[in-house]
């Protein structure tokens, strides 16, 4: 009994009215916890009752405070009937738990129901005694902190990152039990949402273990997530990556010294506690499950995996090539111990189960290269999950993902996966699982001695530009884009070409990955959103018949929306992508494909193509009119993106490419920045084959497709720009104005014989309209910029398509001030960059010395539909997949590009008498502009259910739905301030499920939203300068 | 081919003030958009009309659901379903609360009875203001006549206390729940000349200085009646007109006082009974709640026509008013001066508001 939770309801505004004769109610409230339940006397004839109630305790084990939600019913007393349930508030305490976090929850919490939505508010307060010996209790994991944010919370250092973890659990969904047919919606409902909270409850405790078993204190980038498999049951799961965090005093300076005295013990500590409890990890089904390695198909395993003991030496006598003296000899030095270096890591790496890390933003000097997007997927068959206590099949599905993720990394020359995430998608009994991530070389041994070595061979080269300002500790901004896998052994084809910063090493034409733009990366110009959009239809069919079905079409599916990816992001003069993002949703009879991501311009990479138009009757005079002319828009495109996105190349070498490729006008900018490093002939070579890559010829119906959606994307209106990472390249100075928006459309195809090009170009449309409507709408907060855009597809039904997103829209100061303040800044962010080394470096907890148990054997073959997924991740392996190589560098987490909170909003100030309601603010950034993060009060993860049963006198759908988030909102906004706090950091919206039925007028939505509850305050003015990047223009052409 | 579901969701709700005037005139969402294209918003972001059409529907359901809240202000202030700036939500009250006067002026004075809503129709038709919005402004004036109706305390205090209004517009209430409370005659055809803003003067200064309110500061008192006391005393001014020789002796003060100072002197003095009898007159039927009603129709009738006939300038007008009321402190045998001070303020300052074309 380790623990004693205390509850007080206090009183409650703005009841409905229950009784009609007196237009008045006579509230009670119940409050439970556990099996354990209490009462409030009746407050007779009042909608605002003043219960003031005694302290109701319970005294219960710390595993059920961190299972259980505090259930507090609110009711109307009826002598002669049944009391009449008024609504409910659910309070997850598990941010009491933890002595960081909140002390107690008190406040005013929407009284909610699920047919009838909010019905008034009750004020309550909720306080925990924990015990002391909690620790000692194996099932509970008390005191692990959790955190959506990907990347390390502001204001905390880690001390370790342990890496992966991971756990699901099932259950039977009471919607679809048998007493569903005789109880109420309303008591299913409530089963269903105290069901699916007890099941979190209980997910996060057993991560929470694992950690505790890893010996870390928290979980960051945590994503939970639902799969309602209906029939078949319900299924939570979540992944996250467990560290170390040390809380920053003050968010001031750390010292070094003690930096690494604190992280060498801990690691000492650690290593062996991690390779003990690895393998008698229960939940880590590593050995016991039937191991398909993963079957590279299109190109050899064995070539693959040859290259990793060769490779490396090729790598390094390819780079001193390049010439540069005593750069030259450096890295020749560094060469062996390099190699030692990253064969321990990898060995060390691949002996981890699974390499993966859900951060998508990193400490300094932790991301040493970026390979490109691993991503797998595989069509399930749903059963029924016989066994809520042996989830064994659901656990061995995501293994066999996650394993053939860690082999396509490991065949781009990566022994890591960052910016990993998992998805699914449900239709019936089909399931699409997806697992993404982005294949990184990861610098764990960066204390040690010998590191300096390995830093400075891949930072020579920039050392030159930014020697004024950081010493040969600082990572330049393009060591990330640095292929890790080396030219002769690549695992698919790819087009390399000498890295534009540093001359010294190859980088590849393009580059596509999932997690943020790394803060120090060298961009030119802004970025913007860049989307492919795509729907197939599919014939309707059941069973395995379906499953073969979308396995087929997988493929096909995921290579054009790459195309697509590909051909926009040329078409805006970029050559990278970030954050990418890319959706399947599966439907009845068509499949549909949505990937994101942000375009920048790495100055490290090659300036990109244009994209050439052919024709295929070439004699045809009228048609080569027509081709010449979409030729002539294109590049009229181009020219004007780059204009736009002020993507200014500084060209050095035009005379250079005496190309003979007929293509008029972006030629000259291409490539071969610099002139002097002499090298191979490949690389002229290289360039007539990537000239031809971008060849579209309008024959073809893809084509005409992919044209047509490439012309048809209307550009940002002045004023606005759009990403879906982080943070926007080239936009510095926010304002504090912010604005969370959560958008929702349902399109409805009734048309029943659609081609693929019509409902291409209704999805398309869809997409594009949403957007222009959400430029309209914020259109008084310009300048913006639309941050972490988030769209997700659904097909709930037959012939409707569902886009839900969410993003904050975010002002900026028009006048880049930060012009001026140039040199002022560069000061100020050497000071940054030094600090947050200095608070940021951290070891990998690795054991280095094991041998890797994972032998590339023959892949047993599989007899399920996974394998057509091995096909697709191959299909875009061999296609699109572009290395680039994470600059070791150096992702200053605490110290997001804000801007000073010099120009409060008007927002935020308040006069207005008699507003008790505290103004809590939401974004799905980590960050909050003009502001600093001094508390993370604990995680905030809620499920809500609305069901009406009088659809049209709500206003229909859309007035059904806006109610509800709008619900949705105000409930998480008042969990968020009874924590004391004023903001959500990380929100997003995980989960829109809406199904109608307009025919007998009902409809029900549940949504699921997460993030992380937090107190910021307002920097003043002077110091909020310090924290701004600036991005140097590169130079690229000057020979150093 | 349709959008089945289209909504947006700020965490700070985004309300267009130029929409929301725009739903508040009861403007259906295609009239709305129609009139906002013309109004140019589609130049801005090259916006196409579905995208106008969009964001207008949106924000007319954001309304709509905000106005259950808008019914009693405070609770805007404190509810938590929307995230609402607080400069933005007096703007939102205050709009909501605006009302046309030439609306105001159809229901002065009328009880505000659910009979009247019937009335509603006609009074769009005359106005030209919608249906909608002239039921969302006589429900208006419902809801605050009906909390207000019974409180203590002045009553323009108790319509900002309870909804949240400015200053300028708490005073217009004020006037409204008074005359309808009061049901004071307006819609005579010869007080159609008078505008809202005419009554809702001579409201504030019936409330200020008639009321039990205005003389007695004790709170307990209401504002909304007339004092009876006061009315019942005002009988006693009738000694004015009824004493041959005071009345003759007022006249010959008041043309002391005036003479070369007004153009209409003749007809001042040939009419000086005639006036005199009709405001000694209007004073003493005030004890009579129907006659209390007529106030204004007997002061148009009695005083403004004749003068107005005469062609007295409005400057005659408030040369006589301040001499026939300060005189009559000279007479010896009037002993009611405080009551005749108190009576003739008012009349005097509502004459001369009334006295316009």
């Amino acid at each position: 009994m380790p623990g004693k939770l205390k509850a007080k309801i206090v009183a409650g505004r703005h009841l409905p009215v229950m009784d009609r004769a007196s237009d008045l109610t006579d509230a009670f409230v119940e409050v439970k916890f556990g099996n354990t339940t209490f009462k409030t006397d009746v407050f007779p004839k009042s909608l605002n009752p003043q219960w003031n109630s005694e302290w109701f305790k319970f005294e219960v084990d710390d595993e059920d405070l961190q299972d259980e939600p505090l259930q507090i019913t609110v009711l109307d007393h009826d002598t002669y009937s049944a009391n009449d349930a008024i609504g409910k508030v659910y309070i997850d305490i598990d941010p009491l738990l933890s002595s960081e976090a909140a002390t107690v929850i008190s406040g005013w919490f929407p009284i909610y129901d699920t047919i009838h939505g909010i019905r008034g508010e009750i004020n309550v307060l909720v306080k925990v005694d924990l015990f002391n010996d909690l620790n000692r209790f194996r099932q509970s994991s008390c005191g692990v902190r959790f955190f959506c944010t990907t990347s390390i919370p502001l204001c905390y250092r880690a001390v370790v990152v342990h890496g992966f973890v991971e756990e699901l659990v099932v259950n039977e969904d009471p919607e679809y039990q048998w007493i569903d047919r005789i109880r109420t919606p309303r008591a299913s409902n409530e089963a269903r949402q105290r069901l699916i909270s007890l099941m979190s409850g209980e997910l996060q405790r057993k991560i929470g273990l694992k950690v505790l078993e890893m010996g870390g204190n928290a979980v960051v980038g945590y994503l939970q997530c639902f799969d309602l498999e209906g029939e078949s049951g319900l299924v939570v799961r979540a992944i996250g990556t467990a560290c170390t965090l040390e809380k920053l005093s003050g968010g001031g300076a750390t010292n070094n010294a003690q930096h690494t005295a604190n992280s060498s013990p801990s690691k000492d500590m650690k290593e062996p506690v991690f390779g003990d409890e690895c393998p008698s990890n229960p939940l880590s089904s590593g050995p016991s499950t039937p191991l398909r390695a993963p079957p590279f198909t299109s190109f050899s395993p064995s070539k693959s995996y040859s290259r990793q003991s060769s490779s490396s030496d090729t790598d390094i006598s390819l780079t001193p090539k390049t010439g540069m003296g005593s750069g030259g000899s450096a890295g020749k030095e560094a060469g062996p111990l390099k190699i030692l270096l990253r064969q321990q890591t990898q060995t060390a790496l691949e002996q981890r189960e699974f390499p993966f890390f859900t951060l998508t933003s990193f400490p300094q000097g932790f991301l040493l290269h970026v390979a490109g997007v691993v991503s797998a997927r595989s069509v399930k068959l749903l059963d029924r999950i016989h066994n809520p206590d042996e989830p064994e099949t659901r656990d061995a599905w995501w293994e066999e993902l996650r394993q053939e993720i860690k082999s396509h990394a490991r065949a781009l020359g990566c022994h890591a996966v960052v910016g990993y995430s998992e998805s699914t998608s449900i239709c019936e009994e089909v399931c699409i699982l997806s697992a993404s991530g982005t294949a990184a070389v990861l610098n764990c041994r960066f204390l040690q001695d010998g590191c300096l070595d390995v830093l400075s061979e891949h930072s020579r080269g920039v050392v030159v530009f930014f020697c004024n300002r950081c010493d040969d500790s600082a990572p330049p901004g393009c060591g990330f884009c640095h292929v890790p896998y080396d030219e002769l052994n690549m695992p698919f084809p790819a087009q390399l070409s000498p890295c534009c910063c540093c001359h010294r090493t190859k980088v590849p034409d393009v580059l596509f990955t999932t997690i943020d733009l790394p803060t120090d990366a060298q961009v030119t110009g802004k970025g913007c959103l860049i989307q492919a959009r795509l729907c197939r239809l599919k014939k309707k069919s059941q069973g395995e018949g379906n499953a073969t079905c979308i396995s087929n079409l997988l493929p096909f599916l995921e290579y054009e929306l790459h195309t697509q990816l590909l051909n926009k992001l040329k078409l805006c003069g970029m050559n990278a992508l970030f954050g990418l993002c890319i959706q399947i949703s599966v439907g009845e009879n068509m499949l549909v494909g949505l990937a994101s991501a942000t375009g920048v311009y790495l100055s490290a990479l090659p300036s990109p193509g244009g994209i050439q138009i052919a024709g295929k009757t070439p004699n045809d005079l009228t048609y080569d009119q027509h081709v010449s002319s979409i030729q002539r828009k294109i590049n009229d495109t181009i020219v004007k993106n780059r204009e736009l996105y002020e993507i200014h190349i500084t060209e050095v070498a035009e005379d250079v490419i005496g190309s003979p490729i007929p293509e008029p006008r972006q030629r000259s900018r291409l490539f071969r920045s610099h002139s002097e490093s002499s090298d191979e002939l490949s690389e002229l070579d290289l360039s007539h084959g990537k000239k031809d890559a971008f060849v579209l010829e309008i024959d073809d119906t893809d084509a005409v497709e992919d044209l047509h959606s490439l012309l048809t994307d209307a550009p940002t209106p002045p004023g606005f720009y759009s990403c879906n990472t982080e943070i926007m390249p080239g936009i510095y100075n926010w304002t504090s104005a912010i604005q969370m928006f959560t958008s929702v459309r349902v399109f409805r195809l009734n048309n029943a014989n659609l081609t693929n090009l019509g409902l291409n170009k209704i999805f398309n449309e869809l997409c594009e309209n949403l957007l222009k409507s959400l430029y309209f709408k914020l259109r008084s907060m310009v300048p913006c910029c639309l941050c972490r855009l988030n769209f997700t597809v659904a097909v709930p039904e037959d012939e409707l398509i569902q886009v839900a997103v969410t993003a904050v829209a975010m002002s900026f100061h028009k006048d880049q001030t930060q012009e001026a303040n140039k040199a002022a800044q560069a000061h100020s962010q050497m000071k940054a960059i030094a600090e947050t080394e200095e608070q940021l470096q951290f070891p990998l907890e690795l054991n280095a010395e094991s041998a890797s148990p994972l032998s590339p054997k023959g892949s047993a073959p599989s007899v399920d539909y996974s394998s057509f997924a091995d096909r697709c991740s191959s299909w875009i392996e061999q296609l699109r997949l572009r290395a680039h190589t994470i600059r070791r560098g150096s992702i200053k987490t605490s110290s997001s590009p804000l801007p000073e909170g010099r120009s409060r909003s008007l927002r935020s100030t308040r006069s207005f008498p008699g507003s008790s309601v505290s103004v809590v603010k939401m974004t799905p950034l980590s960050f909050i502009p003009g502001a600093k993060i001094v508390k993370y009060l604990g995680i905030i993860n809620m499920f809500f259910i609305r069901e009406t049963t009088s659809l049209r006198e709500e206003g229909g759908v859309s007035g059904f739905l806006h109610a509800f988030i709008a619900e949705v909102f105000a409930m998480v906004r008042a969990h968020v301030a009874a924590l004391g706090g004023n903001a959500v950091v990380s929100y997003s919206m995980k989960e829109c499920v809406f199904m109608e039925n307009p025919n007998k007028n009902q409809a029900q939505c549940l949504i699921n939203v997460s993030g992380d509850a937090v107190i910021f305050t307002r920097e003043s003015d002077q110091e909020g300068h310090l924290p701004q990047t600036s991005h140097p223009q590169p130079t690229e052409d000057t020979p150093p | 081919m349709s959008v089945e579901l289209d909504v947006f969701v700020g965490n700070t709700t985004i309300m267009d003030e130029e929409v929301y005037q725009l739903w508040l005139d009861g403007y259906t969402v295609d009239d709305a958009v129609a009139v906002r294209m013309e109004g140019g918003a589609l130049q801005v972001f090259e916006a196409s009309m579905e995208v106008l059409h969009s964001d207008t529907m949106d924000q007319f359901r954001t309304f709509q659901m905000c106005e259950r809240l808008l019914y009693y202000p405070s609770k805007l202030t404190n509810q938590l379903l929307f995230q609402i700036p607080p400069q933005k939500q007096a703007m939102l009250i205050e709009r909501y609360y605006e009302f046309d006067s030439t609306f105001a002026r159809e229901v002065l004075g009328k009880k505000l009875s659910k009979g009247t809503k019937k009335d509603l129709d006609d009074i769009s038709t005359k106005t030209g203001i919608t249906l909608k919005s002239c039921r969302r402004q006589f429900d208006n004036f419902k809801r605050v006549f009906k909390v207000v109706e019974e409180l203590k305390g002045p009553l323009v205090e108790n319509v900002q206390h309870h909804f949240l209004l400015s200053d300028a517009l708490a005073r217009d209430y004020a006037a409204i729940v008074f005359f309808a409370n009061s049901r004071f005659e307006t819609g005579k055809r010869k007080l159609q000349y008078l505008s809202f803003q005419d009554f809702a003067f001579c409201a504030g200064q019936l409330i200020s200085n008639w009321t039990v309110g205005a003389v007695d500061n004790m709170m307990e008192d209401m504002d909304v009646d007339l004092e009876k006391d006061f009315l019942h005393n005002l009988k006693e001014l009738k000694i004015l007109i009824n004493d041959k020789d005071m009345l003759d002796q007022h006249r010959n003060l008041v043309c002391a006082q005036l003479r070369g100072k007004i153009t209409v002197f003749g007809e001042m003095e040939a009419n000086f009974k005639n006036l005199s009898r009709a405001l000694v007159n209007i004073a003493a039927k005030l004890t009579h709640t129907k006659d209390v009603r007529d106030l204004f129709i007997d002061l148009v009738e009695k005083f403004v026509e004749p003068c107005r006939s005469d062609r007295w300038a409005i400057g005659d007008v408030r040369l006589f008013l301040t001499h026939y009321t300060s005189t009559a402190h000279s007479l010896d045998s009037f002993r009611y001066q405080q009551i005749w001070e108190r009576y003739m303020g008012v009349i005097k300052s509502c004459i001369l508001k009334m006295y316009h074309d």
